[in-house]
């Protein structure tokens, strides 16, 4: 066991999987020499060399593109969007390409898109971005968020040895703020399980990447009068883990959706149409999403502390909810 | 080109309000007075300067993020720009956006969507609306080296040559794209090069030269408005910071650094102010002295303005809200 950084475990499992597996490549701007914006491949460059840590033109589609038709020749390459934000100028490749390519015609693309999401830099609309919403309705892609060093290691791995295009949405504000202790072995997190981080009886929060934190420090302060949360953490987000879900609102019967995305159409419209469909019998009270509004992030500190969702959102709603 | 002596002024004027204004920049995001990242044009403040003063109040710009001198020159006031890096209600986007992300249509000044050579096809679309409207404006665009690797660059250069529409596309090459050295992110000598695939002419300048900057725009503007078309100008120029003002940029030898430090385009002007004999010492120091009031007033009115209230942010999402 060992105490790592967010960022340290996922620097680790593409450290490893470039190791174990010399078809794992990776493909991005400044990630090379540079070491990557937020340094996540620092030191790569030395160690793998060039080809393996390619500094790419700035290119977005061009070298998504790239890594779909290495993938289609058995490669695994890993791209990184300097941030998520950019992921736009690959839509096509993602969506089109990449994501239909097996279903039309039996191409199998295993490439993973790291994408550094979420506010955290004051970065406004541009560097600042939760863009999972845009690739929710996209069949044949995979999505996850992991919340913690842990998850961040073994799922990348997992989305890695995964034989579909998987993206990676990798949160800035957990980077270095987050530590904890990951097994020194080899391990993977399975795709499309979610996870209980914290038992509660009375309410699920369900929930994924920074907002986990949140959900957690809500926990805690609702913990002193009485409303025990439990924290769900979906982890991957396409598919989403219907039973993972479900098992927890059976148990509880009430459900927060919370989520740093802008509100219409995204992870919270899906999991509260689930839980209608399939667990209206079990619910005992209003289904609640909190998000972000349906608005581009703003710059102004005020603003921007205003469009991210809170503790005492999570706080507020819970008592709402426990009314019930 | 005969430049007169007020344009040339007007030349110096914004290359140092240019230059002063970032250094003021830089110093706050060093305080952490400013929030975000703090990016700047030092050392290429010539390119934004010499092209937006070339052209004609009701044409239009789509500037990238190094184009400060860009805003200035086209009218958005000191006040304006310090008070938007500070996120005040005052700036530029009242808060919505921070430092040069921004825009003011009445300005013709289109707002840079950091998405590099986004705005490359927007900028040949306000041409199209031009020619079609048998107007004599012309849009310039202009983007860092390394973003005409991208689609949009390259999709909005074929658009433009085909239609013919009045547009100049600008291209500041500072030789880094971030980390990324021009010789890995083409295989070209010069940008220029790109122009020839879609048949539109091209021009290389000393993008440290003010005086070259300029001239050369007026003349693509003048082709743009004869209605014979698009015209690339490349300016060869170096990032003298890092990336963003957190960035120490140690992928960047020190010797080329010092090489185009004596190529300063702001010494370089005042150079040639003096040796043509167009203005005196005297008459530059005053200027000067008259740009520092100006960057402390504006400093001063940024500092007193409100930051916007935190609902605000639910404002302004629809033009036609419903
Ligand atoms: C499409 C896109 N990808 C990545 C980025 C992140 N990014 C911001 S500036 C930059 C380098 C830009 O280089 P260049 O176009 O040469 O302009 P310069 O910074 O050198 O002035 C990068 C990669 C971006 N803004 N847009």
């Amino acid at each position: 066991m060992a105490e790592v950084t967010y960022l340290e475990a996922i620097s680790q499992a593409l450290d490893e999987e470039m190791t174990r597996d010399s078809n794992v490549f990776l493909l991005g701007e400044d990630i090379g020499y540079y070491g990557g914006a937020f340094r996540v491949t620092e030191g790569f460059y030395e160690k793998f060399g060039q080809w393996r840590v390619i500094d790419t033109p700035l290119s977005e589609s061009g070298f998504t593109g790239a890594a779909v038709g290495a993938a289609l020749m058995g490669m695994r390459p890993v791209v990184e969007m300097q941030f998520a934000d950019f992921i736009s100028c690959a839509f096509d490749q993602i969506v089109n390409v990449a994501a239909k390519n097996f279903y039309r015609w039996g191409g199998k693309t295993p490439i993973v898109i790291r994408a550094p999401f979420g506010d955290s830099v004051h970065g406004g609309a541009f560097h600042s971005q939760c863009p999972e919403g845009f690739f929710f309705n996209v069949p044949g892609l995979k999505m996850v968020a992991p919340s913690n060093p842990y998850d961040a290691k073994g799922l990348l791995k997992a989305s890695i040895r995964d034989d579909d295009p998987v993206i990676y949405f990798e949160h800035k504000f957990l980077y270095r703020r987050i530590k904890g202790n990951i097994p020194d072995e080899d391990y993977v997190v399975p795709l499309g399980k979610a996870k209980v981080v914290r038992e509660g009886a009375d309410i699920s929060v369900i929930t994924y990447s920074a907002m986990v934190h949140v959900a957690l420090e809500a926990a805690q302060v609702l913990e002193a009068e009485g409303i025990s949360l439990e924290v769900v953490d979906l982890r991957t987000l396409l598919p989403l883990d219907k039973n993972g879900i479900y098992d927890s609102v059976k148990k509880t019967s009430k459900a927060i959706i919370l989520y740093e995305a802008t509100r219409t159409g995204g992870v919270g419209a899906e999991v509260a149409a689930l839980l209608s469909e399939d667990m209206f019998d079990h619910l005992d009270g209003p289904l609640i999403r909190i998000s972000a509004p349906d608005t581009p992030v703003p710059y102004s500190p005020p603003m921007e502390e205003f469009y991210m969702p809170r503790v005492e959102d999570v706080v507020k709603a819970a008592r709402r909810l426990a009314a019930y | 080109m005969n430049i007169e002596k007020k344009d040339l002024l007007q030349l110096y004027y914004y290359l140092k309000l240019t230059r002063r204004i970032e250094d003021r920049v830089t110093a706050l995001y060093r305080q952490g007075r400013i929030l975000g990242g703090a990016w700047t044009s030092n050392g290429m403040e010539a390119i934004s300067v010499g092209y937006a003063c070339a052209l004609e109040k009701n044409d239009v710009i789509a500037p990238y993020f190094r184009d400060m001198g860009a805003f200035l020159a086209r009218g958005i006031t000191p006040k304006r720009i310090m008070a938007q890096y500070l996120g005040k209600k005052t700036g530029v986007t009242g808060g919505k956006e921070g430092n040069v992300h921004a825009g003011d249509i009445n300005l013709g000044v289109l707002g840079f969507p950091s998405h590099l050579a986004d705005n490359y096809p927007v900028a040949v679309g306000v041409a199209l609306s031009f020619k079609i409207r048998g107007e004599r404006r012309v849009a310039a665009a202009c983007t860092g080296e390394g973003g005409t690797s991208r689609g949009d660059f390259h999709e909005a250069l074929n658009m433009a040559s085909v239609w013919k529409v009045p547009v100049v596309f600008i291209c500041n090459n500072n030789q880094y794209a971030y980390s990324t050295p021009v010789r890995i992110q083409m295989a070209i000598k010069d940008v220029a090069e790109r122009a020839v695939a879609y048949a539109i002419p091209s021009e290389i300048v000393d993008g440290n030269d003010v005086v070259a900057v300029y001239s050369a725009a007026k003349k693509a503007y003048d082709r743009a408005r004869a209605g014979d078309g698009p015209t690339f100008i490349e300016c060869k120029t170096m990032r003298m910071h890092g990336h963003s003002e957190h960035d120490a940029a140690k992928y960047v030898p020190r010797e080329l650094l010092e090489e185009w430090k004596k190529k300063d385009p702001i010494i370089n002007m005042e150079r040639y102010l003096i040796s043509n004999k167009v203005s005196t010492e005297e008459e530059l120091v005053n200027i000067d002295g008259r740009i520092k009031k100006e960057i402390e007033e504006a400093e001063e009115f940024a500092e007193k303005s409100p930051l916007p209230e935190g609902k605000e942010a639910l404002e302004g999402v629809y033009a036609s809200p419903i």
